[in-house]
C-alpha cells in the first residue's frame, strides 16, 4: 500500500514537472521528444530535467545517451552484478587461508599484504568459474530398486554401455609366465605387464596394439614407467633394469640389487625403490645418479607406496608398522603401529590426506595421515592382499581371486558393502587404476583383466600437465619444460608447501642477532616520556605524578591477566572436585577410558 | 541398471589439421597440479638464473672525441640525437642508431663545461672555460659554410653549468654565482649568491619550473626561486655535492651525488634529514641523472663503474663497468627508459641497456608473457636465500672489490668502536645517531 501512494506521489511530482515547460531552442525537437518520454517510465522524464537545468545546450545530446544505457523494454536487469559461484567450488580452489596483517606494521606492508590478498581472491574466483567449461562428466552405475550394484557383472556393464567403452573390459589370457603386475603410463595410453616368470609386454591397450613384448629370462619383481612412455624400469632377480619402449636394455644398475618394489615419483624424476635386503634407494632418473640410499633396518620391503600428494614413500613392514620415508632424511619422518600383523598391503589417496592399509590380521584401515589418526577400521573375511585407489577416491581391494571395489571409504559413515565386485580365474598379484579412465586392471595367476569401474577417474585432465591425447611434439616440449623444473628431492618434506612460508624460527633468530648487534631491541615498547606541559604543570612532582599514572596503567594489565588466570585455575580446579565428589569407591573398579 | 563410463571422443581433443594448433583442454584443480609451491620455486630459481646469463648490458661504445668527454646532453625532442662536450672544447651530435657523429663543432677554448639543449630542440646551449656561453643552431650549416653560433654571450667569469628552463626562454648559469639569463640578452637578469666563491651544477625543477636548485663549493646545496630576489634555502653536508637531478615525477625529491662515496636523496620540503642514502660507490660520484619515469637513478663515479639504484633503496640494484671505461665523469638516462649513457676520461661515450637482461626488439606476445611471468616469480621468491644470492651477484673488478671490503671493514671498526663507547659511559651521553643525520651539518633559510 505505502508503495502504491509512493508511486502516485511520485507520479505527481513529475506531473508536475512536465507542466513547467523548459525554454524552447531553436535546435530543439521538443514535441517528438516529449511525446516518446511520457510512454517510458517516470526516471527517464526526471533525468532529462535535471541534464536540461545544469546544461540546456547539451540537451538532446544527453537524453540520447542516458536513452542508450537503458534495456530498451525500461526493465531492470534480473540478474544484476557478477553471478554467484557456489561455495564448495570456491572452497576446492582456495589455497591456504587469509593473511592477517600484523598489528602496528608498516603501511607498505599492509598495502603489499591487501592487494596479494586481491589478487589471489581473483584467482580463485577465476579458477572456480572455469569450472562451468569443463567438458566431461565422471562416469556412474546406479542399480534398480532392490539391485546391490555389486551384484551387477562386468559383462553387463559392458552391454550396457557404448561399443568403446564396452571394449575396455577385456581378459588377456597369459597363463604360462603367470601372476602379473601391471603399471599405467601417467596419460593412461600404456600398460605395461610383467610375469614373475619373466614376461614383459608393454601394450597400448585401448587400440590393443603390442609396442613391444619379450622374455627376460629371469625373476622378475616389479615393473614401472618411468617419466614418458619411451622407458621403463624393470626389478628382476638381482639388479634393476631399465629398458626403452622397443624393449632394448639401456642401462643395469647394479647398485640397486634385488629390488622388489618400485614408485616413480614423476615430478622430482626419481624411482624409489625397496629392495629385499631392507635397502630404500632413489634413483634420479634424469641425471641417473643414486640420490640416497637408506637402509630401514626393517627385514624384507615388500609393501610400498607414495604419497601423490607431498612424494613421501610409505613403506609397510612385518611388524605391522608403516614408516614414512624421504631421502633426506636417514631415520623415518613418522613410524606409526598400523595392524597387529604384518602389513600386507597400502595406498594413499591422491590429496596425501588419507592412507589405506591391510594386514594380515584380516583388517582393513582407513588413517588421516595429515593428523596421524585412525579414522575407519573394516574387517574383511579373507584380507586384502592388494589395494589400490582411483583418482575419484575409489578403493579396490583383492581378496584372493576377487577384486572388490569400495565407495566413500573415508566418509562419515563406516562402508557396509562392496560399490562393485568381480571374480578373476587367478590369485591377483597387481592392481591398479587407469588414470583418467574408468578402468581398474587387474593382474593375475592367469594374465590380466581390465575391468570397468564406473565414477573411477577423473573425467578432465589438464593438458600442460598429463595429455592423453598429446602429439608427438607436443610430448618432447612436454618433456623439456617438465625437467626444467624438476622439483630437487632436497623439497621432499611431508609439508610440500613449506617453501611458501614465513619461517618463524629463524625470524626470531635474527631478531635476537639484530638485538646483539644493535645493542637495544628495536620493537620494544618505548619508555614513555612525559610532554612539557606549561603553566606550571611541568613540575617535578606532576611529571612524575604523570608517569606513576602509565606505570600503574601498566601494572594494572599484569594484574588484570593474573586475576583471570587465577579465576580459570579455581573454575577447574572447583569443577575437578565436583567430579570427584560424585565418585565412588566403587568407581576404582571401573574400566578406564584412558 | 544405470550406467555411465567415460568415454571421450578423440575429436573433442586433437587438433583438426595440421594446420591448426593443438588444443590444450585445462583443468586448474589443485589436486591435478601438486607441489605447486616447489615447481614455482624451481621455475623462479630458473628465471633467475636465466637473467644473468642474459644479463648483457653493454650496447656500443662511440668514439670519435679527442680528449675526455666532460659532459653529455639529451636531446628534448629527439631518441636519436645525443649531444656531447669534451675537455678540448669540442661538442659532437651523435646519431644513436647508427651509431655515429654527425656533426663536430670546436665550441669553446680549453674545457666544455655544460651542455643543454632548449625545450623545442632547435638550438643548444654551451659554456666553456673561456668564459663565454654559446648558442648553436641544431641544424648543421649548408655546405661549405662554417660553424657559426646563433648567439654568443662573454661573462665574467668561467661559467661550469647551465640549464635551460622547461617552458620559457630563460636559462640558468653557474660559476662564481648562479645566474639567470634572458635569450634576448647579454647580460643576467637575476643573479644569486650567498656567501659562496663557485657553484658546479645548477638545475631546474621539471615540474615546478620557477625554482633551481646548485650544489656549491661549500658542501651546500641551495635551492632558488627565480622570481624571487635572494635563495630560498640551503643544506650544507658534511662533504661537497658534485651535480644533482631532480626526480621528474616527484619532482620535490632531487637527488644528489656527493664526494663522500655517497648519494643523498632530500625532499626539498624537509631538508634537515635526506629522505634516502644511497651507498655502494667506492670513490667519489661525479654525476647523476634519473630515469624519466622517476623510479631510479643512474650514477657515475670516480671508481670507474656506474651504478643504478632504485630510487627509495641505500644500494645499487646494478653495476655496470668494463676494463677499459676509466673515470665516468658524465651519465644520462635515455628518455625512453632503455638506455644509459655514460661518458667517460678515455674519450669514449658508452651505451648500455637499463634493464641489463631485457632482450632488445620487437617482442612477440608469447615472449612478453613469458618475460613479465619470470619477472613475477623473480619478485615472488626474491627473499629466498638461493635466488637472493644469484640475483645479487655481480662481477665487480678487482680494486673495486677491494676497497668494498676495506670500507665495509672501516666501517663495523668504527660501529664497534661507537658501540664499546656507549657501553662504558653513563647511559645517553653517546646517542644513537641513524646514518641519514650523520651528513647533514646545518640548513639555512
Amino acid at each position: 500500500m505505502a508503495a502504491l501512494l509512493e508511486d502516485a506521489a511520485k507520479g505527481a511530482h513529475v506531473e508536475r514537472k512536465t507542466n513547467k515547460k523548459p525554454v524552447k531552442r531553436y535546435w530543439e525537437k521538443t514535441e517528438d521528444l516529449k511525446n516518446s518520454d511520457q510512454n517510458t517510465s517516470h526516471r527517464s522524464i526526471s533525468t532529462e530535467k535535471t541534464a536540461d537545468r545544469s546544461t540546456a545546450t547539451e540537451n538532446t545530446g544527453s537524453v540520447k545517451r542516458r536513452k542508450g544505457r537503458r534495456i530498451p523494454s525500461g526493465k531492470q536487469d534480473p540478474f544484476p552484478g557478477e553471478a554467484p559461484i557456489p561455495q564448495e567450488q570456491l572452497q576446492k580452489y582456495q589455497r591456504g587461508s587469509k593473511h592477517n596483517v600484523p598489528k602496528g606494521s608498516e603501511r607498505r606492508l599492509k598495502e603489499a599484504i591487501a592487494w596479494s590478498e586481491k589478487v589471489s581472491e581473483l584467482a580463485q574466483k577465476q579458477a572456480a568459474r572455469y569450472d562451468l567449461l569443463l567438458p566431461e562428466d565422471a562416469g556412474f552405475l546406479e542399480g534398480d530398486e532392490d539391485e546391490d550394484t555389486c551384484r551387477i557383472s562386468q559383462e553387463d556393464i559392458a552391454d550396457a554401455v557404448d561399443i568403446t567403452s564396452g571394449s575396455k573390459f577385456f581378459n588377456l589370457h597369459l597363463s604360462q609366465f603367470g601372476p602379473y603386475r601391471l603399471d599405467y603410463s601417467r596419460t593412461g595410453r600404456h600398460l605395461l605387464l610383467s610375469g614373475r616368470r619373466g614376461h614383459v609386454a608393454c601394450i597400448e591397450w585401448q587400440s590393443k596394439n603390442l609396442t613391444c613384448e619379450m622374455n627376460v629370462m629371469e625373476t622378475v619383481n616389479d615393473i614401472k614407467w618411468l617419466h614418458t612412455e619411451a622407458m621403463f624400469a624393470v626389478a628382476q632377480k638381482k639388479w634393476l633394469y631399465i629398458y626403452d619402449s622397443e624393449g632394448i636394455e639401456l642401462h643395469c644398475v647394479k647398485k640397486f640389487n634385488d629390488v622388489l618394489k618400485m614408485q616413480f615419483l614423476p615430478y622430482h624424476f626419481m624411482l624409489a625403490t625397496a629392495s629385499a635386503t631392507g635397502f630404500l634407494q632413489y634413483l634420479d632418473v634424469s641425471v641417473g645418479k643414486e640420490v640416497a640410499a637408506i637402509c630401514t633396518k626393517a627385514g624384507r620391503l615388500d609393501v610400498m607406496s607414495q604419497n601423490p600428494y607431498n612424494a613421501v614413500i610409505h613403506l609397510g613392514h612385518s611388524n605391522g608398522t608403516v614408516s614414512l620415508w624421504s631421502p633426506n632424511q636417514k631415520e623415518p619422518l613418522v613410524k606409526m603401529l598400523c595392524h597387529r600383523g604384518a602389513v600386507r598391503s597400502l595406498t594413499v589417496d591422491k590429496t596425501g590426506t588419507y592412507m589405506v592399509t591391510s594386514g594380515l590380521d584380516r583388517k582393513l584401515k582407513v588413517y588421516d595421515i595429515r593428523a596421524l589418526k585412525p579414522l575407519h577400521s573394516y574387517f574383511l573375511p579373507a584380507g586384502a592382499s592388494y589395494l589400490s585407489l582411483s583418482q575419484k577416491g575409489l578403493l579396490s581391494a583383492a581378496t584372493g581371486d576377487i577384486v572388490q571395489v569400495y565407495q566413500n571409504v573415508w566418509g562419515g559413515s563406516p562402508v557396509s558393502k562392496p560399490y562393485m565386485a568381480h571374480r578373476v580365474r587367478g590369485q591377483v598379484w597387481g592392481l591398479a587404476y587407469c588414470p583418467f579412465e574408468d578402468v581398474l586392471g587387474v593382474g593375475h595367476g592367469e594374465g590380466f583383466t581390465s575391468m570397468i569401474v564406473p565414477g573411477a577417474g577423473e573425467p578432465n585432465f589438464d593438458a600442460l600437465d598429463t595429455n592423453p591425447y598429446r602429439s608427438a611434439k607436443q610430448m618432447q616440449e612436454w618433456e623439456v619444460k617438465a625437467l626444467l623444473e624438476k622439483v630437487q628431492p632436497e623439497l621432499i618434506g611431508l609439508d610440500p608447501g613449506q617453501l611458501g612460508k614465513v619461517d618463524q624460527g629463524s625470524f626470531e633468530q635474527r631478531h635476537k642477532e639484530r638485538v646483539d648487534i644493535l645493542g637495544y631491541d628495536p620493537l620494544a615498547k618505548e619508555k614513555f616520556k612525559p610532554k612539557s606541559k606549561k603553566k606550571g604543570r611541568s613540575s617535578a612532582g606532576s611529571i612524575e605524578k604523570r608517569k606513576r599514572k602509565v606505570a600503574y596503567e601498566d601494572h594494572r594489565d599484569v594484574i588484570r591477566l593474573n586475576v583471570e588466570e587465577k579465576v580459570k585455575h579455581q573454575k577447574e580446579k572447583s569443577s575437578e572436585s565436583q567430579q570427584l565428589g560424585k565418585k565412588s569407591t566403587l568407581d576404582r573398579f571401573r574400566k578406564q577410558d584412558k | 541398471m544405470k550406467v555411465k563410463v567415460l568415454c571421450r571422443n578423440p575429436d573433442d581433443y586433437v587438433r583438426e589439421t595440421t594446420r591448426d594448433i593443438q588444443r590444450v583442454p585445462r583443468n586448474y584443480d589443485p589436486t591435478l597440479h601438486p607441489f605447486e609451491v616447489a615447481r614455482e620455486y624451481t621455475r623462479a630459481l630458473n628465471a633467475t638464473k636465466l637473467e644473468r646469463v642474459f644479463a648483457k648490458p653493454f650496447v656500443a661504445s662511440l668514439d670519435g672525441h679527442r680528449d675526455g668527454i666532460s659532459c653529455i646532453a639529451k636531446h628534448a625532442k629527439s631518441l636519436s640525437t645525443v649531444l656531447s662536450g669534451a675537455c678540448d672544447g669540442e661538442v659532437k651530435v651523435w646519431n644513436l642508431p647508427r651509431r655515429e657523429c654527425v656533426r663536430t663543432i670546436q665550441a669553446h677554448e680549453g674545457f666544455v663545461r655544460g651542455i643543454c639543449t632548449r625545450f623545442c630542440g632547435t638550438s643548444f646551449f654551451t659554456v666553456g672555460d673561456d668564459k663565454t656561453i654559446k648558442q648553436w643552431n641544431m641544424d648543421p650549416p649548408g655546405h661549405g659554410l662554417q660553424e657559426e653560433p646563433l648567439n654568443t654571450i662573454l661573462g665574467k667569469a668561467v661559467v661550469t653549468g647551465i640549464d635551460h628552463h622547461q617552458r620559457e626562454a630563460t636559462f640558468a648559469t653557474c660559476g662564481q654565482t648562479v645566474d639567470i639569463y634572458d635569450e634576448q640578452r647579454s647580460s643576467p637578469i637575476r643573479s644569486f649568491s650567498w656567501g659562496v666563491d663557485s657553484f658546479s651544477c645548477v638545475r631546474y625543477n621539471p615540474v615546478e619550473t620557477e625554482l633551481l636548485a646548485s650544489c656549491a663549493s661549500d658542501r651546500s646545496v641551495v635551492l632558488y626561486d627565480m622570481r624571487e630576489s635572494t635563495p630560498l634555502r640551503k643544506v650544507v653536508m658534511t662533504m661537497r655535492s658534485n651535480t644533482l637531478c631532480w626526480n621528474p615525477m616527484e619532482a620535490y625529491y632531487f637527488t644528489c651525488s656527493n664526494e663522500d662515496y655517497n648519494l643523498y636523496t632530500y625532499d626539498m620540503r624537509y631538508l634537515k634529514c635526506p629522505v634516502n642514502v644511497h651507498m655502494d660507490h667506492v670513490s667519489a660520484v661525479l654525476d647523476v641523472d634519473y630515469s624519466p619515469t622517476g623510479r631510479e637513478f643512474v650514477s657515475a663515479s670516480f671508481d670507474k663503474t656506474i651504478r643504478i639504484f632504485p630510487k627509495d633503496k641505500g644500494h645499487s640494484r646494478e653495476v655496470y663497468h668494463t676494463k677499459r671505461m676509466q673515470h665516468v665523469i658524465c651519465v644520462r638516462w635515455s628518455s625512453d627508459n632503455k638506455y644509459v649513457l655514460s661518458g667517460s676520461d678515455e674519450m669514449n661515450i658508452r651505451l648500455w641497456k637499463a634493464n641489463a637482461s631485457e632482450k632488445l626488439g620487437v617482442l612477440s606476445a608469447r615472449e612478453k608473457i613469458a618475460a613479465n611471468y619470470n619477472k613475477k616469480l623473480i619478485e615472488k621468491f626474491q627473499h629466498h636465500p638461493h635466488v637472493k644470492r644469484i640475483a645479487r651477484h655481480r662481477h665487480l673488478p678487482r680494486d673495486v672489490l677491494k676497497q668494498k671490503k676495506q670500507q665495509r671493514e672501516m666501517k663495523e671498526a668504527r660501529r664497534r668502536k661507537e658501540q664499546n663507547v656507549r657501553k662504558h659511559s653513563k647511559p645517553g651521553s653517546v646517542p644513537l645517531v641513524p646514518e641519514k643525520e650523520k651528513h647533514v651539518v646545518a640548513v639555512l633559510e
